[in-house]
């Protein structure tokens, strides 16, 4: 029996990779959806908050993230977005990571077809600018100074939807979706703090229990933390099959795997600490 | 050429050769890790410049309506200045442009970091007792406790005995619940990643290879 341990305790990582790679295909395969339940959650309140905005209402979403987060934070983009404009509610976007622009325009650009919203009327894409959280105190003095044009070198001017909004106080809410730095931290900092604009959020797994800090004071009205949050929001908008509740079950089923080599591993480490072999 | 099929089949190869290194090392790994390093310096390189150097200083200096903005020299040479840690004899150059960035950063956030993460969350944290139902007292009371015993074990002064000593335990207690929660995120947050890129695979790649092959339309 011993020796059994010793072998479990010496097993071959490769044997893990293909078994957690195997807990991910299955599911997908198999298109496997787990019910994916919202109780009294941060995803939730930014949820509740953004449906209780009332129409016409401006909201600044920051694309703040790039490609190699996208699985997280992509669908989180499009359910917000689209629970946005089926408020009727104005989306302006804009970026402080160089490809959140353009993840951002696919979000919008997407749903504003499948629901006839116009580009400058309903929503628009001011781009992605340098300078994070300074950038972001300038914003709070004057949005057009530092935003000229839009994302294609369209004057700040001739966009309809922009002529009701000078700074971030012209803003019911502000989203940061979020993969690092620059990002939430410095959209609270900045802009929600100094200015008093409510700022919401969604976030990599990574950086949500650092976040998770700022609701519970009343800095951020809700947060979306990971692909759990992604799909938390996709199951509250309504959208069925979207990719978020559709990963949650390989999600679900590697994290067993995960625990179980985590059980296997420290049953085999106290067999070898009471056999004497390991400290 | 079907620009998009191309995209999708460089997209998984390059995949599969970047988890080819979860079986060892070996030459399809090395050639996508260096693309990859190499493509990312290129783009970046290039993006900069489009992004960032030409509208916020090329386009200021001699902007569109014609003239010379002679101010903007002083950011081009400070940026110059930047440069000069390649040169050995002007490498001291560079601090200049250094302590310019520090500074400014230091001055505009100093205050709202110390209100943000400091005077905000011991409000937070002194106030959240005294409000809400039964169990928000509760939460609250386990964060109160979780702080003060947390800090306590990190109080180095004062050896860890008695009272102090047990309340020190509660801390780490707290502290590794706390890792523990954060240890989880990150295997989400990882395990994302990999749906993903299987998502990617099985519902992006596979289904272009039978129209490769010509096979079901």
């Amino acid at each position: 029996m011993a020796d059994f341990y010793e072998k479990l305790g010496n097993i071959d990582r490769r044997i893990i990779f293909v078994l957690i790679a195997l807990a991910v295909i299955i599911p997908i395969i198999f298109g496997m959806v787990f019910p994916n339940p919202v109780g009294a959650e941060p995803s939730r309140d930014l949820f509740n908050y953004v449906d209780s905005l009332p129409e016409g209402s401006n909201v600044l979403i920051s694309f703040d993230y790039d490609p190699s987060t996208m699985p997280e934070l992509q669908p989180m983009a499009e359910a917000i977005v689209l629970h946005l404009f089926q408020k009727n509610i104005n989306i302006v976007g804009m970026a402080l990571w160089p490809q959140g622009a353009s993840l951002g325009q696919d979000a919008m650009s997407s749903m504003a077809d499948s629901l006839g919203k116009v580009q400058f009327e309903d929503w628009c894409n001011l781009g992605y600018k340098t300078g994070g959280g300074v950038m972001i105190v300038r914003l709070g003095s004057s949005m057009s100074a530092v935003f000229p044009t839009d994302r294609d070198d369209v004057l700040w001017s001739e966009i309809p939807m922009l002529r009701g909004i000078t700074s971030l106080e012209s803003f019911s809410l502000i989203i940061s979706l979020s993969a690092g730095d620059p990002g939430i931290i410095a959209w609270v900092m900045m802009a929600g703090d100094r200015f008093g604009v409510p700022i919401g959020g969604g976030c990599t797994a990574v950086s949500a229990p650092t976040l998770y800090t700022y609701l519970q004071t009343g800095q951020m009205v809700g947060m979306l933390g990971g692909l759990k949050g992604a799909a938390d929001y996709e199951t509250l908008v309504g959208i069925t099959g979207g990719q978020a509740v559709r990963g949650m079950a390989p999600q679900s089923i590697a994290h067993i795997v995960i625990m179980l080599f985590i059980i296997i591993g420290n049953v085999a480490y106290l067999s070898q600490r009471k056999k004497g072999g390991a400290k | 050429m079907n620009w998009e099929i191309l995209g999708i089949w460089l997209g998984a190869l390059v995949t599969l050769c970047l988890y080819s290194f979860l079986y060892r090392d070996n030459p399809f790994y090395k050639f996508a890790e260096h693309l990859f390093v190499g493509m990312s310096a290129g783009y970046w390189v290039i993006y900069t410049i489009e992004n960032v150097l030409i509208p916020n200083w090329w386009l200021k200096m001699f902007p569109a309506e014609g003239g010379f903005n002679w101010v903007w020299l002083i950011p081009g040479i400070f940026a110059l200045f930047m440069l000069a840690r390649i040169v050995p004899k002007i490498a001291g150059l560079s601090r200049l442009s250094l302590g310019m960035i520090v500074g400014v950063g230091a001055g505009l956030s100093m205050v709202s970091f110390f209100q943000t993460n400091a005077m905000a969350q011991v409000k937070g944290t002194i106030f959240s007792v005294a409000t809400g139902s039964a169990w928000d007292v509760f939460s609250s009371l386990v964060l109160v406790v979780g702080v003060v015993s947390g800090l306590v074990y990190f109080f180095f002064s004062k050896a860890h005995t008695g009272l102090f000593g047990k309340t020190a335990n509660v801390g780490i207690t707290i502290l590794m619940v706390a890792f523990g929660a954060s240890f989880g995120y990150t295997i989400m947050a990882r395990i994302s990643l990999l749906i993903g890129r299987c998502q990617f695979l099985l519902e992006d790649w596979l289904p272009t290879i039978p129209r490769l092959l010509g096979i079901g339309g």
